[in-house]
C-alpha cells in the first residue's frame, strides 16, 4: 500500500450525491456530522466539490437526468475515488425498480465499493460501512 | 450601463441537498430574475401507484419524501377513506396525529439547522439538529424505525403507543419545551440573525395570495391558513392550539413563525396523550367502493393534497398528488429579485422547499427530425443523383 493512500484513510473526504432520492439518506448522512455521532472527530469532512472528494456518496435511483450527471461527476473526481452507495435506492432501487424512469442501478453507471443498504440506514449502519471502507483501502479483507 | 449576467447553481452545488437548478439574472450585486430548473429527483410515483394495491401505495408514497414521511401517507389513507367512508378509530386518530405533529418538530429543527448552516451559523445547524435526535428516538421507540415510520394504513394505524412509551415521550417533550425556549431567545434576539433575516426576501400578503403560497410561507405573510384548523383530519378538532401568523413576510417572520409553531405541536401532543381513549387502532377494512376521495393534510412546509379515484379492483386507477413545496418554491420568483446575491441562497431555502415532494410530473423532449449531414452523407447523396440520372434520363 503506497503512502499516499495511507494517509487518505485517516482523512476521507466525502462528496455527497443526490440522485434522486427520497431525501431521508441524504439528512441521515448530514446526521453522522451533527454532534451525537460526529464523524469529523474521524476526520471525514463534507467537501464542497467533486474535485477536493476522495469519496463520493451516492444516494437514490439515477434517473434519465441524474444518471449522465453522475457519470460526469465520477469522471471529475480525483482519483483513487471510492463510492459508497448509500440506502436501498442506490444498492438496489428497491420499490422504484419498475419506475420508467429509472433506467439503472447505480452500480450500472460507476463502479461500487461499498453498499450500505437501508431504507434509511441508521447513522450507525453508515459508520460501520465507511469504516468497512477503510478496511477494504488498507487492503484487510 | 447594466449589464445582465447568468449565475447558474447547481444541479450540484455545496449550498443544496437536492440536485436542482437555478439561474439567477442579476445586474451588479442586485438579482433580477430567477429561474428554476427542476426534473433531477422525479421517480414516477404516481404510476408506480398505480400497479400497487391499496395497502402497498402507503409505503410508496411515504418514500416520496424522507423529512415529511408521515404527511404523505396520512393525506393518502385520508383519501382513501374519504372515498371508502371508512369509520376510523378514535384511538388511531389521536396516533396520527401524535406522529404528525413529532414530524412537525423534527421537520421545523431540521429547517432551522440548515438555515443557520447557509448564514454562516454552523452553531446553529449543530444544536438545531442536536435536539432533533431525541425526536428521532421517540420514533425508534413508538415505530422502530428514525424515519419512514410506516405508521399510517387505510383504516387505522399499524402500530399502537403502548403504555410504558407515555412517560418516554412526556419527558422527551419537557426536555424539548426547554430547548425550543432556548432556542427562541437565542435566535430571536441575536443581532447577526436579525440583521440578516429581517427585510431579506420579502413576499408581501398580495403576492404570496397571488403565488398561492401555503402553510409557513403563506403563514409568515399574514395569510391565516391552516389544513389543520380550515378542515380537520386526525384529531386537530379535539384539541386546542392556535395557528401562527406573522406579517412582516421577510426569512425573519418565517423562522419565528417555524419557531414558535414547535411550541403548538408539543402542546398539542401532551393534550392527544391526555385525551387518548383505549381501543382498537384499525377498522377492517374490506373492499375499496369505486369512486373518488381527497385527502389534505396540513405537512411541516404546507397543505399536502391527495386525489385517489378507484374502479372497485385493489389498485387505484388515478393517484394525484400535490406537495406543498409545488406552490412555495414558485414564490421565489418574486421574493428573490430585489435582493442581492448573497441573499438569493437563503431566500431560496426559506421556503424550505423539498424538490423530491415537488417532481410529479417530467416532460420529455423528443430529438427533434433535425440530422447533421456530414461528409459521407454528402457523398452519398451526391452519388443517389447520379444513379438516378443514370436510370431517368440514361435510356
Ligand atoms: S433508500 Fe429509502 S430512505 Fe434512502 S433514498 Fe431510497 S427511499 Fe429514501
Amino acid at each position: 500500500m503506497s503512502i499516499k493512500i495511507n494517509i487518505l484513510t485517516k482523512s476521507l473526504w466525502a462528496y455527497h450525491a443526490a440522485t434522486s432520492p427520497c431525501n431521508n439518506c441524504d439528512i441521515e448522512i448530514l446526521d453522522v456530522f451533527t454532534p451525537r455521532h460526529d464523524v469529523e472527530r474521524f476526520g471525514i469532512v463534507l467537501a464542497g466539490s467533486v474535485r477536493h472528494a476522495d469519496v463520493l456518496v451516492v444516494t437514490g435511483v439515477p434517473n434519465f437526468k441524474t444518471k449522465e450527471r453522475l457519470k460526469k461527476l465520477y469522471a471529475q473526481a480525483a482519483r483513487p475515488c471510492f463510492v459508497v452507495a448509500v440506502g436501498g435506492c442506490a444498492c438496489g432501487r428497491i420499490m422504484f425498480r419498475d419506475s420508467y424512469n429509472s433506467p439503472c442501478a447505480v452500480d450500472e453507471v460507476i463502479p461500487v465499493d461499498v453498499y450500505i443498504p437501508g431504507c434509511p440506514p441508521k447513522p450507525e449502519a453508515i459508520i460501520a460501512g465507511i469504516v468497512k471502507l477503510i478496511d477494504k483501502i488498507k487492503g484487510k479483507k | 450601463m447594466s449589464h445582465k449576467v447568468v449565475i447558474p447553481i447547481g444541479p450540484y452545488h455545496p449550498l443544496q441537498e437536492e440536485p436542482e437548478f437555478f439561474r439567477l439574472y442579476v445586474e451588479g450585486e442586485k438579482v433580477v430574475d430567477i429561474d428554476i430548473v427542476i426534473g433531477y429527483m422525479h421517480r414516477g410515483i404516481e404510476e408506480l401507484s398505480e400497479h400497487k394495491h391499496y395497502d402497498q401505495v402507503a409505503f410508496l408514497v411515504e418514500r416520496i419524501c424522507g423529512i415529511c414521511s408521515t404527511s404523505h401517507p396520512f393525506a393518502y389513507v385520508n383519501a382513501v377513506e374519504d372515498l371508502g367512508k371508512i369509520q376510523v378509530p378514535e384511538r388511531a386518530l389521536y396516533i396520527r396525529t401524535i406522529i404528525a405533529e413529532l414530524e412537525r418538530i423534527h421537520s421545523h429543527l431540521l429547517w432551522l439547522g440548515l438555515a443557520g448552516h447557509f448564514i454562516g451559523y454552523n452553531t446553529v445547524w449543530m444544536w438545531a439538529w442536536r435536539y432533533r435526535e431525541p425526536v428521532l428516538d421517540l420514533f425508534e421507540t413508538i415505530s422502530g424505525n428514525r424515519n419512514h415510520y410506516a405508521m399510517m394504513k387505510v383504516g387505522g394505524v399499524r402500530r399502537d403507543i403502548r403504555d410504558e412509551d407515555i412517560p418516554i415521550i412526556r419527558k422527551t417533550l419537557d426536555e424539548l419545551t426547554s430547548a425550543t425556549e432556548m432556542f427562541k431567545g437565542a435566535v430571536m434576539d441575536d443581532p447577526v440573525i436579525q440583521w440578516r433575516l429581517k427585510g431579506v426576501g420579502i413576499l408581501t400578503r398580495q403576492q404570496a395570495l397571488e403565488w398561492s403560497a401555503v402553510g409557513p410561507t403563506a403563514r409568515a405573510s399574514g395569510i391565516n391558513i391552516d389544513v389543520r384548523r380550515d378542515d380537520p383530519y386526525g384529531a386537530y378538532d379535539r384539541v386546542k392550539w392556535n395557528v401562527i401568523i406573522q406579517k412582516e413576510g421577510d426569512i425573519f417572520a418565517k423562522t419565528v413563525v417555524r419557531i414558535l409553531e414547535l411550541f403548538e405541536s408539543i402542546s398539542i401532543i401532551r393534550q392527544c396523550l391526555d385525551a387518548m381513549p383505549k381501543g382498537p387502532i384499525d377498522a377492517d377494512v374490506q373492499e375499496i367502493p369505486p369512486g373518488e376521495g381527497i385527502g389534505r393534510v396540513e405537512a411541516p412546509r404546507g397543505e399536502c393534497f391527495h386525489y385517489v379515484r378507484s374502479d372497485g379492483t385493489n389498485r387505484p386507477v388515478r393517484h394525484k398528488i400535490r406537495a406543498p413545496s409545488y406552490m412555495n418554491v414558485a414564490t421565489n420568483k418574486v421574493a428573490a429579485p430585489g435582493g442581492t446575491i448573497s441573499d438569493a441562497a437563503l431566500t431560496l431555502a426559506a421556503v424550505d422547499p423539498c424538490y423530491c415532494c415537488t417532481e410529479r410530473t417530467a416532460v420529455i423532449e423528443r430529438p427533434s427530425e433535425k440530422k447533421i449531414m456530414n461528409g459521407w452523407d454528402l457523398i452519398e447523396k451526391s452519388r443517389q443523383k447520379t444513379k438516378h440520372f443514370l436510370i431517368t434520363r440514361g435510356k
